[in-house]
């Protein structure tokens, strides 16, 4: 197999400007689904028959739920790659999927939170759901602290990125939480296998502030590894004409 | 229209809730935007790019 393509791709010039041309692509349907998931979600959705409108508040907490766990295997794919087969951009996408991921951390413990109390009669338990997710923000900010500490950006790069793939463990246990032990919190509305445990009309704002949430995920994503590649990059020819324009 | 913000009696956690949302978002794109800023910044000044004539 011809990996040439493959090379040119992770090239810094080639990936800053491909990032740059993609970004809109996904910038402009994540804010119009976004529109669409919260009118979905805040006006055409009944009230649930137990929780009332209170329910409402899982069409942001579950994709940042969602998001904070993607975007963390989005992060470990990252390091993965950049310390296997040493490609620099690897790591780059590693960098500028943290903070990100972070803030869609503290998204889904915040309102997981603010749910609890209308519908548990309580803000936090201390049970392997709510403990794990926690684990999971102290993993992030694990991540860049350490990052942060190294002056030299490739011993930064590796050893950031052998914590962050040590904490990918972290991830199917915050997934399989509700099945292994006793919790308040629900299991998943959403499956491959079963039927969504929710009315269609719940549904679809959902399944779409899930995919508005996974889009604007990617435009960031790329607005952050662009900032990164000019960060990392020492070659000055192509610098000159990109910044010159 | 007040029915609407009320939400049932749960307006103070539901509007909480997606304000947090939407700051999150924010926080997201105004820092990438600086991220770039910043980054562009600093290649200019190693590269010596931004200088035109005198």
């Amino acid at each position: 197999m011809n990996w040439g393509w493959f090379h040119k791709l992770a090239s810094p010039p080639h990936a800053y400007r491909i990032a740059g041309r993609l970004l809109p692509w996904f910038a402009w349907p994540a804010g119009i689904l976004l529109v669409i998931g919260l009118y979905g979600g805040l006006v055409l959705a009944p009230a649930d028959y137990l929780q009332g409108d209170a329910f409402r508040i899982v069409y942001v907490h579950a994709p940042g739920a969602w998001l904070s766990m993607s975007v963390y295997a989005t992060m470990a794919a990252g390091a993965a790659i950049g310390l296997i087969w040493r490609i620099k951009l690897a790591h780059a996408v590693a960098a500028a999927a943290a903070p990100v991921g972070a803030s869609f951390t503290v998204l889904a413990l915040a309102t997981g939170a603010i749910w609890g109390k209308p519908t548990w009669g309580t803000w936090w338990v201390w049970d392997a759901r709510l403990t794990s997710e926690l684990i999971l923000l102290f993993l992030y900010a694990g991540v860049m602290a350490l990052r942060a500490s190294i002056d030299d950006r490739d011993r930064a790069d590796r050893a950031s990125a052998v914590l962050a793939i040590v904490g990918v463990v972290n991830l199917p246990i915050i997934h399989y939480s509700v099945y292994w032990w006793n919790t308040l919190h629900q299991p998943s509305t959403l499956t491959k296998v079963a039927k969504p445990s929710m009315a269609a009309e719940m549904l679809w704002p959902l399944l779409v502030m899930l995919l508005a949430f996974t889009l604007f995920f990617a435009a960031v994503l790329l607005a952050r590894l662009r900032a990164e590649i000019l960060l990392r990059e020492r070659n000055a020819s192509w610098l000159r004409t990109e910044l010159a324009r | 229209m007040s029915e609407f913000l009320r939400m049932g009696g749960y307006a103070a956690y539901v509007w909480s809730c997606f304000g947090l949302a939407a700051g999150v978002l924010a926080w997201n794109v105004l820092s990438a935007r600086r991220l770039h800023a910043i980054a562009r910044e600093s290649a200019i000044r190693r590269t010596a790019a931004g200088r035109g004539p005198p």
